[in-house]
């Protein structure tokens, strides 16, 4: 496998709860410093899949995961991989803006931190915020509290803790679902500038935002054959995707004919 | 009426909407809430009537021996240093010398020294106490019946609280009677309490919430430490007389720290037991408050790669502070009110030496209170009124403290 090409490779990922699967048989090569968007019907199992990348879902006492999910070649459920290492390399973004209950400087500076971070930290925090395009709104009120701020730039205040602890990769799950259009845009246009250093996961259920940002698309649905577990059923290029797909169904929920 | 629509098909006919109704039972349901709340504030203002009652009031009472027999002056006109005079040319030198060790009679000041005089040469004999209600209402019918009954009896309108009161230590005499041995007392069995149960509730509660598994064991753990908080506080006095008065004597008598002539019926033991009879209310509130931080948050900080330590550190707990000690103020409260308990690991009733250590022994509040009420002579029962007034000053203060730290410590954006 192309490590250079590649963040993220699974080979046959199945996420269980208990008996159930929720997730079947992924097998999926993510490029490096792309946008990779998730596309599906709710509860087909898109944020379940996300979440096992950074495995956010070892908090869920029945799940378990069985295939191969490798972030540089490097199973992240291996008995000798540290989850809290592994989500220090792979930041999450969630669908509802959660901000810490502390200042914006220190909702930034707490993950550095936490993380033994040695460098500056002043400069990490201005950084971050700049990155996320956040710093000219915010310059003045550092050490004001989080949720002063409105939804759109709670998220992208969000996104910018993310940076501050310089992952490789970054997930984001419905990021803008709570978001008005003008803080979406934003939240996009953002996007493009951060895959020049990260490779990005999206969730989303907006098919305009899967075909205005998003390099590659996953299609995911759940399975025919009744066992209500999902799984990829098409993974392209977005423009094929939404062009030309090779899959019918796939087909039908881009044009608004399915889901 | 809203007219019927114009397009002709049937809207809303299936619905009665019964407005007339719904606001005749909203209604009548405001004013069942509302004389709830009445009969509630009528029950605590019943209360502090009855307490205030028993603590002012008419006292008719006549001197043993005449303050002629020591001095000319009039009684009120007696200053500090003829005080000092007196008391030094009357009592004996035995005793005279004993008051002087435990307080330099010199330093003492012009209340305590009436009071001296008072109780040691003139020897007060209270003859009848009178209620507020009865002083208020009734004072004439109160000084004929004192002037046929005590001819020689003065009679006086009395705050049976007073500053002396907090101050003196217990006394057989229950006009010189104080309860700063109770407080002491009260205040040291708090202290012992919050010290042990406060860390062991909020751990207890943080490895209920964020580190034992779901499942039975614990959910039947959970279940009984509910029923805990239901226990009579008589048997936590069992518990505590078989476990820190008898089996822990060595350690709760201090023995084991060269404190001798000692047994386990310290204040040590009696604040141990009040911290585990408080534990069960900190554990359930500590648990309460731990589960109303937002799993957004938890998300959010395990998502920057905290550790579970750093997430429950940095804002679990912080979050949960303020919840956690509003309960733990109620729990502690009922702590300081209890008297049974205390009774069964042996609270002594009379004793009029401070505590000083934890393996002194001890009285409190409400066995003072207790002991007060219990005793025939209506001036007892006056100062049981007045130590229930300070008790509850008391828990207000203590009370007010607690929610005071709290505000400061609940982050201020939140």
């Amino acid at each position: 496998m192309d490590n250079l090409k590649y963040a993220i490779v699974t080979n046959n990922l199945s996420i269980h709860y208990g008996d159930f699967t929720a997730v079947k048989d992924v097998s999926l090569n993510i490029e490096r410093q792309k946008i990779t968007a998730i596309i599906g019907p709710s509860g087909c199992g898109k944020s379940t899949f996300l979440r096992a990348i950074n495995r956010m879902n070892d908090f869920v006492p029945s799940c378990h995961v069985t295939g191969e999910l490798l972030l540089d070649g490097i199973n992240l459920y291996a008995k000798e991989v540290d989850p809290v290492e592994v989500r220090r390399k792979i930041g999450m973004v969630f669908q509802k803006p959660n901000p810490f209950p502390k200042s914006i400087y220190d909702n930034i500076a707490w993950g550095a931190k936490i993380n033994g971070y040695k460098g500056d930290m002043e400069e990490l925090v201005v950084s971050s915020l700049m990155s996320a395009a956040l710093w000219d709104e915010v310059k003045d009120k550092l050490h004001q509290s989080a949720y002063a701020l409105s939804g759109g730039q709670q998220q992208r205040l969000c996104i910018a803790r993310a940076i501050a602890i310089q992952p490789e990769i970054i997930l984001m799950d419905e990021p803008a679902s709570a978001l008005d259009p003008i803080s979406t845009l934003a939240i996009e246009e953002l996007m493009q500038e951060l895959k020049k250093n990260y490779t990005i996961i999206i969730v989303t259920h907006n098919m305009q935002q899967a075909a205005r940002a998003s390099d590659f698309t996953a299609m995911m649905m759940l399975d025919m054959d009744g066992s209500r577990s999902g799984t990829i059923i098409e993974f392209d290029e977005t423009t094929k995707i939404f062009t030309n797909p090779n899959d019918k169904r796939t087909q039908d929920y881009v044009t608004g004919r399915y889901g | 009426m809203i007219p019927a629509n114009s397009k002709g098909y049937s809207q809303g006919e299936q619905f009665n909407s019964e407005l007339q109704q719904r606001y005749r039972s909203a209604t009548l349901w405001q004013s069942v809430f509302l004389s709830a709340l009445i009969i509630a504030i009528i029950a605590l203002m019943a209360l502090m009537y009855n307490v205030a009652d028993g603590a002012f009031g008419f006292v008719a009472y006549e001197y043993n021996n005449q303050p002629s027999e020591f001095t000319t002056t009039p009684i009120n006109e007696l200053t500090k240093p003829e005080l000092l005079e007196i008391l030094k040319l009357n009592l004996s030198s035995g005793a005279y010398n004993k008051l002087n060790n435990e307080k330099a009679m010199e330093s003492r000041s012009y209340s305590e020294l009436m009071n001296l005089f008072m109780e040691r040469l003139i020897k007060i004999d209270t003859k009848a106490v009178y209620s507020l209600t009865d002083s208020l209402l009734n004072k004439a019918e109160i000084t004929k019946e004192v002037k046929e009954k005590y001819p020689n009896a003065i009679l006086e309108f009395k705050s049976w609280l007073t500053p002396q009161f907090l101050i003196s230590p217990m006394s057989s005499r229950a006009e010189f009677a104080g309860v700063r041995t109770a407080i002491l007392g009260s205040l040291w069995l708090v202290a012992i309490a919050i010290l042990f149960a406060l860390p062991v509730g909020i751990g207890a509660a943080i490895y209920l919430e964020e580190y034992a598994p779901k499942n039975r064991i614990s959910s039947m753990i959970r279940t009984n430490i509910n029923n805990l908080a239901g226990v009579p506080s008589i048997v936590y006095g069992m518990l505590g007389l078989a476990l820190f008065v008898r089996w822990l004597e060595p350690f709760t008598s201090g023995a084991l720290f060269g404190v001798m002539d000692s047994n386990g019926r310290t204040v040590l033991s009696a604040g141990l037991t009040m911290g585990i009879l408080s534990l069960p209310l900190i554990i359930i509130n500590s648990q309460e408050a731990i589960k109303a931080v937002p799993d957004s948050l938890r998300q959010a900080a395990y998502g920057v790669g905290a550790s579970r330590w750093q997430v429950i550190w940095y804002h679990v707990l912080p979050n949960a502070l303020p919840g956690i000690l509003t309960g733990s103020i109620l729990a502690l409260s009922r702590a300081l009110g209890e008297t049974a308990p205390l009774i069964v690991v042996g609270a002594s009733t009379f004793i009029s030496i401070d505590p000083s250590s934890p393996f002194s022994k001890f009285t409190a509040l409400p066995i003072q209170i207790y002991q007060w009420t219990t005793r025939a002579q209506s001036e007892f029962h006056a100062i049981a009124a007045a130590a229930i007034i300070a008790l509850l000053v008391l828990l207000l203060t203590l009370n007010a403290t607690a929610i005071l730290l709290r505000n400061k410590l609940q982050r201020k954006w939140l």
